[in-house]
């Protein structure tokens, strides 16, 4: 394992930070330079939020005046080189390339090791990761093995005008305050976000990169976990709340789980998916794949309908980004009147089936108007 | 069977509230609870115990009332408790957390050697998902995340095989003991704590480690000056410049109203209707 870039002390006469700690950069972190994007694949396929943290890093590769990179680890028949192009058009410069067999999946060990490597030959100074099992799994991973600074589920990426450094937005405490961090004194600075909190870049198809090829240099018998098997999603039945246009949510104000049908039929007259908050999986009403907010999904719908959902900040951060937001809760004083667009203070028991018929009635006359 | 589950005591995100002009954590009647993610580990770690016997120790980093939830976890069923508590501490990002639980994992395993480390997916006040990696990799130990079911435990072989979720399925790996272990919630049902369980629980003893019983001497890699990340900035959402427009029941019909929500959702979002109907025709 190769040793991570130990921090030199800062010497004696510059400024000690707050708690006496050290917030210069040494002259052998400022080398450190560059935008990385882990781009996670998965059986073929480019996870989204990869391509919405490329056009993300393009601007504050932008801002810096570095090149962006996308590092790409995989087995030798998964199309890296076809991956890399993508990330070129979406927004990357350059590309780094790691195959080897043992990288064919995901695993902890072999892809901590990998992407280790990587940056202590490279040098970025901004490391960036999708906010999924994969990467919050690789990213605490890669961040404790390098002693380096890592933020979690960032909602805003921003250069510090004055340090040049990384300021990183997040939510804490559950979404009731947003905190902006930085890593001053060490590199790469690391940040992770979420799926749809980024939008995704336009692609350009005439823009194309460099690729740089490594090696791994691990077997698979230097790999203690092995993956015995891979039960994919049935596709059928996958809530996908995350990439709903339409998103129709009930709360606890729907006062049992027999009113939630209410919420699925508005939602499946839309063609949308039916969201939900946190106390209503808690008492099992919902699955937990639907659970909007911080501890849950973060959705990024055209349509956001909120029946029954008071409207509290763990929610909110997770729905705010949708398009038009419509509310419909008895409490006229409810947060949600705070952040929805279109409001109806009324019983969620009585207003959804009438925007039901509604929506249905509405649709049917269009579509034979256009047809 | 020696099995550490570490857990934090955080304040009830769900009855947090903001001081609207200092944008400070307003924690005055806010109840502080076990990190409700960190219980579906504890009742995965009771349950093995159930089946292979041994020991369960709770380890947790904190403030001296801290003690508390741990006494909480020695209700449900936990044989020890270790509080790791020091000012020293104080200011820890997930990096310097991580090396403090680290500290105190390797010291309790002096005692017993340790099978398994367990820590909660996440936290519910800093929802970061980085201790419990950070620890595996300071320790060495294979590192199971988001694991969905454990399939099997080897104690002869030394081997454990989980189901861990991943984004688009479910991978089930093998790995070799020790590991450690972060639960997906809604994985179990934690049990409950029995009258008798409750007032051994209120009368355990529950050691207090300072950062030297933890066998910490490096100051430099704890609390503040352990953490690289450095908060800048701390402030409360940002109020939505426009306001809501209500649709008045009183003096409307139900369906009128609908009908004209209907209308204004359109107007103000044009494809979002086209999208509808190509959804419906196809």
């Amino acid at each position: 394992m190769s040793q991570a870039p130990t921090p030199a002390a800062a010497p004696a006469k510059r400024p000690a930070g707050r708690g006496g700690r050290n917030l210069e950069l040494s002259d052998e972190l400022k080398a450190y330079k560059g935008v990385w994007v882990f781009i996670e694949h998965d059986r073929g396929h480019v996870h989204s939020v990869s391509w919405e943290l490329i056009g993300e890093a393009r601007k504050l590769a932008d801002t810096l005046g570095c090149p962006v990179s996308a590092i790409l680890l995989g087995g030798p028949d998964e199309p890296l080189e076809k991956f890399a192009a993508e990330a070129f058009t979406f927004g990357a410069d350059k590309a780094y390339i790691m195959k080897d067999p043992v990288l064919k999946g995901y695993r902890n060990e072999p892809f901590t090791k990998g992407m280790t490597d990587l940056v202590n030959k490279y040098q970025p100074e901004i490391f960036l990761l999708g906010a999924t099992s994969m990467g919050r799994d690789l990213a605490g991973s890669v961040a404790t093995t390098l002693l380096t600074g890592l933020t979690a589920d960032c909602t805003e990426l921003k250069i510090d005008p004055t340090s040049k450094a990384l300021a990183a937005t997040r939510p804490t405490f559950g979404g009731s305050l947003y905190c902006t961090i930085m890593t001053l004194a060490y590199r790469p600075q690391m940040a992770t976000v979420r799926p749809r909190v980024m939008l995704m870049p336009r692609a350009d198809a005439s823009r194309t990169g460099e690729i740089t090829y490594d090696t791994l240099g691990m077997i698979e018998t230097d790999i203690v976990t092995k993956m015995l098997d891979f039960i994919a999603d049935a596709n059928s039945n996958k809530i996908n709340l995350p990439y709903a246009d339409v998103i129709v949510s009930g709360g606890k104000g729907l006062k049992n789980p027999e009113n939630f049908k209410l919420v699925f039929e508005l939602a499946r007259v839309l063609g949308g998916e039916v969201g939900s908050t946190r106390p209503c999986v808690q008492a099992g009403w919902v699955e937990a794949d639907r659970q909007v907010g911080q501890t849950g999904k973060t959705v990024r719908p055209k349509l956001y309908i909120a029946a029954g959902i008071s409207g509290a900040i763990q929610h909110r951060v997770g729905c705010e980004a949708a398009d038009v937001i419509v509310a419909i809760n008895t409490d006229v004083n409810a947060p949600i009147f705070e952040f929805a667009h279109y409001g109806i203070v009324g019983n969620a028991m009585q207003v959804l089936p009438a925007l039901t018929q509604a929506f249905a009635a509405h649709l049917a006359l269009r579509s034979r108007q256009v047809a | 069977m020696h099995i550490v589950v570490c857990i934090k005591q955080v304040p009830d995100s769900a009855q947090i509230r903001v001081h609207p002009v200092t944008n400070t954590i307003m924690r005055q009647g806010v109840p502080a609870i076990v990190n409700p993610y960190d219980l579906f580990s504890l009742e995965e770690a009771l349950r093995l115990k159930d089946k292979f016997g041994g020991k369960v120790t709770m380890l947790c980093m904190g403030p001296p009332q801290a003690e508390e939830a741990l006494r909480k976890c020695i209700s449900f069923g936990a044989d020890d408790a270790v509080l790791v508590t020091d000012r020293a501490f104080a200011g820890a990002d997930t990096l310097a957390t991580s090396y403090a639980l680290t500290a105190g994992v390797r010291q309790i395993a002096k005692e017993q050697a340790v099978d398994i480390v367990f820590t909660g997916k996440q936290t519910i006040d800093g929802d970061t998902a980085q201790v419990g990696p950070g620890i595996a990799k300071r320790m060495g130990l294979q590192l199971l995340t988001y694991v969905s079911r454990i399939v099997e435990v080897d104690l002869e072989k030394r081997s454990i095989t989980v189901e861990r979720r991943a984004e688009g399925g479910v991978q089930v790996l093998k790995t070799s003991l020790p590991c450690l272990i972060t639960m997906l919630e809604n994985t179990n049902e934690m049990r409950f704590a029995n009258l008798p369980a409750m007032i051994h629980a209120a009368a355990y003893p529950v050691r207090k480690w300072s950062k030297e019983d933890a066998g910490i001497e490096d100051l430099s890699k704890i609390g503040l000056k352990g953490s690289p990340t450095v908060v800048s900035k701390v402030f409360g959402p940002t109020p939505r410049s426009e306001k809501v427009e209500m649709l008045d029941l009183e003096s409307s019909s139900l369906r009128d109203v609908s009908l004209n929500l209907i209308q204004k959702i359109f107007t103000r979002h044009p494809t979002l209707e086209s999208d509808l109907l190509m959804k419906e025709m196809t």
